[in-house]
């Protein structure tokens, strides 16, 4: 099965700046891989070229079986994007900001509610304009746009920053429905611990490029709790 | 396309009704600047009078400016931006509806600011088709020509500043046929002011269609 | 960037542009000849005439050779099958030549107007206009200069070029109309218009001729310069991209441990390809 994104000496720019400087990187369907490093080690950049938002000005990019130097738009709405900033309005109420992406998308409003029910955005809450959440609320019902669209590939921006520990755990379930419905996830994180317990693959990027590649404990995690990982080609 | 644009205008109409930036903003803006011409000019009613389609399509100008500035604020704000390009909303439904959005809150301006003149320099609409129809085209043209240049400075850091340079020049033709169409439906002779329709018409549907067509690639450099 | 190990490319212009200077320069010196000292002056103009030879040739090559290039190469850039930076390039070139020759029109036109009409400026149709056109194209170069990737840069300008094209004709029509509805005949009328005839013909067309050269003559040599300025560009970023790499051996060698452990199940780390060409 081909990888679902495959990178191969990939550089991306930021105004003049090489955030990405040259990545090589293959992601298998179903696997999940969390991206670590430093501050400014083109993390949230490595997501942002994987949902074609920013172009790759040389190297190769494949996301989805799509060639980001062609098309990156062909990508844009199969790919799931939780921005560092939850990509919300703050004027709309969590339901509202649901329903518009929802309907972005072509799919039915009606699935809004029980993805809000899922990450625990319920009742008064849902009615409440984005802009009065918390930063943690605010990051559920960005979720919650992932749980309806249900994208074939997630891509989690710092996904844990700020989120208690009920919010984790959510986070953690999520990707493993997502993973087990045929998604694959990547996400970035600072935390090399909790990156790896979550994934199946830790990569670590450093001024701009992969410099290590270690295995994740997710399967293992998994396997402990007597649920079978799905198979990675 | 259209479904798409029926929902960005309304996504960005129920952001305006919550917000009343251009309600509390734009508006008062536009209602003093013609006090302001009225001060530049002096108070002799016959020149306010005569130059008043001028002042008040002037105000509505700059209030273009305003409002499509405001229009990519919204989708400039943490992660918005992102947010509707991976939202998989056809470019051209994007562009149609802020397009609409923009034009509708142009319309509501152009009442009000009708009034504060009809009041303030007390001059009276004589041929209201006329007037009506050249507001109409005006504001498509406004609309569509000013959301194109807010697509394409949105996002850089230098876009207060280059937006007005951008738009303002583009705009020019629009401010002359309908200040001289509403000169011809204010004080006649309605014929003169009915032949500016021939330049309001055209540029409306030019930036129709041009923006139809092109947001999709400005779109990707956003 | 070390500015030490400066290395100076001596650029050979191609043999073609050398031969378009050439011919530039010998046409502009013939009608430099020709309009002072061999043709006539005017029976009303006297020796303002002269501004015949010079203005309506700087004007058609603003106004419509270098903005109708410019319109044409960012319309071949945004069809996808004729993409190439080439285009992006010449249309860059073209508006930033034209520019000039834009703000030459308008300057000649001052100085014509001046002594014909006793002001500097006057609503005249085609100079309001003009200046209009300069505003527009001023507006594409401010886009040009936000710094940005070289590809988005290039697909935005061609967007921006086209918008402002298409206003050209409504900018012309509109202001033609405010100018003759509103204030009468126009100030260019029968008596003042020189009449043409014999040496004073070939004159103007040789003037034409001899502009359209300097245009394309600059317009190559800005181009060159826009591929000059695209490979320091390609330049700059391997100096980049190499910081960028040496910032991240930096970082594995104080993370210590973290070095080059098993790739498990992942692609190889690969050295990193070259960028450009």
């Amino acid at each position: 099965m081909d990888p679902v994104v495959l990178l191969r000496g990939a550089v991306a720019l930021t105004g003049r700046f090489p955030a990405l400087s040259g990545v090589d990187l293959s992601v298998a369907a179903g696997e999940v891989v969390s991206v670590v490093g430093a501050n400014g080690a083109g993390k949230t950049t490595l997501l942002r070229v994987c949902a074609g938002l920013v172009p790759v000005s040389s190297g190769e990019a494949i996301v989805l079986g799509v060639d980001l130097r062609a098309d990156p738009s062909a990508v844009r709405r199969r790919v799931g994007l939780l921005g560092h900033a939850p990509s919300l309005y703050d004027e709309l109420t969590a339901a509202e900001n649901v329903r518009f992406a929802l309907r972005a998308a072509g799919l039915g409003a009606d699935r809004a509610t029980p993805a809000l029910e899922r990450v625990g955005i319920t009742g008064r809450l849902a009615k409440t304009v984005a802009g009065g959440l918390s930063a943690g609320q605010r990051r559920r019902v960005a979720l919650s746009v992932l749980v309806a669209r249900a994208p074939e590939l997630w891509l989690l921006d710092e996904p844990h920053a700020g989120l208690d520990a009920g919010a984790r755990n959510l986070l953690s379930d999520l990707v493993t429905e997502a993973v087990r419905s045929g998604a694959s996830v990547m996400f970035s994180s600072h935390e090399s611990e909790v990156a790896a317990a979550m994934s199946d693959r830790r990569v670590t990027m450093s001024g701009g490029r992969v410099a290590d590649v270690t295995s994740g404990g997710r399967r293992a995690k998994l396997a402990a709790v007597g649920e079978g990982g799905s198979h990675v080609a | 396309m259209w479904r798409d644009a029926l929902l960005v205008a309304g996504k960005d109409l129920r952001i305006e009704l919550r917000s009343r930036v251009a309600l509390w903003q734009v508006l008062p803006v536009a209602v003093l600047s013609l006090v302001l011409y009225a001060f530049a000019l002096g108070p002799a009613r016959h020149t306010l009078a005569a130059a008043a389609p001028g002042l008040f399509w002037l105000a509505v100008l700059f209030s273009t400016v305003l409002a499509t500035q405001r229009s990519f604020a919204i989708e400039s704000g943490e992660g918005t931006r992102d947010g509707l390009r991976v939202s998989g909303i056809d470019p051209a439904g994007v562009f149609l509806g802020k397009a609409a959005a923009v034009a509708a809150e142009l319309a509501v301006l152009q009442v009000v600011l009708w009034a504060a003149m009809t009041l303030l320099f007390g001059v009276h609409i004589h041929t209201a088709w006329l007037a009506i129809v050249a507001s109409f085209l005006a504001t498509i043209g406004l609309a569509t020509a000013g959301t194109l240049y807010g697509a394409l400075s949105a996002g850089l850091r230098v876009r207060e500043t280059l937006l007005p340079l951008l738009v303002l020049p583009v705009l020019a033709p629009v401010l002359l046929a309908a200040s001289r169409a509403w000169s011809g439906a204010l004080t006649g002779p309605v014929s003169s002011g009915e032949s500016w329709l021939r330049i309001l018409g055209p540029f409306a549907a030019v930036y129709l269609v041009v923006g139809i067509v092109l947001y999709g690639p400005l779109l990707e450099t956003a | 960037m070390s500015t030490s190990e400066k290395t100076v490319t001596v650029v050979r212009r191609p043999r073609w542009l050398r031969v378009v200077g050439a011919l530039a320069l010998v046409s502009t010196a013939a009608t430099v000849w020709l309009g002072l000292w061999v043709t006539p002056p005017d029976a009303v103009q006297k020796n303002l005439v002269r501004l015949v030879y010079l203005h309506p040739p700087i004007a058609w090559v603003a106004l419509y050779l270098a903005f109708g290039l410019s319109a044409l190469a960012s319309l071949l850039y945004l069809w996808r099958r004729t993409r190439s930076m080439f285009w992006d390039r010449l249309a860059a070139s073209s508006v930033e030549v034209g520019v000039v020759f834009n703000a030459l029109t308008l300057a000649t036109g001052m100085i014509w107007g001046r002594p014909t009409w006793g002001v500097w400026w006057t609503w005249d149709a085609r100079l309001t206009s003009t200046a209009l056109l300069l505003v527009l194209f001023l507006g594409y170069l401010a886009l040009r200069r936000v710094p940005v990737d070289p590809e988005v840069r290039a697909r935005r300008c061609a967007v921006a070029a086209l918008i402002a094209f298409v206003d050209v004709p409504i900018v012309h029509f509109s202001v033609i109309w405010w100018q003759t509805l509103h204030q009468g005949a126009t100030v260019l009328n029968a008596n003042l218009s020189p009449t043409i005839h014999g040496s004073m013909a070939w004159t103007l067309l040789l003037g034409f001729i001899a502009l359209t050269l300097v245009f394309v003559w600059m317009v190559g040599v800005r181009y060159q310069i826009e591929v000059l300025a695209d490979r320091t560009g390609a330049e700059r970023l391997e100096v980049s991209l190499a910081e960028r790499w040496a910032e991240g051996d930096l970082d594995s060698s104080t993370a210590g441990g973290n070095g080059h452990a098993n790739g498990a199940n992942g692609s190889p780390v690969r050295s990193p390809t070259r960028v450009g060409q």
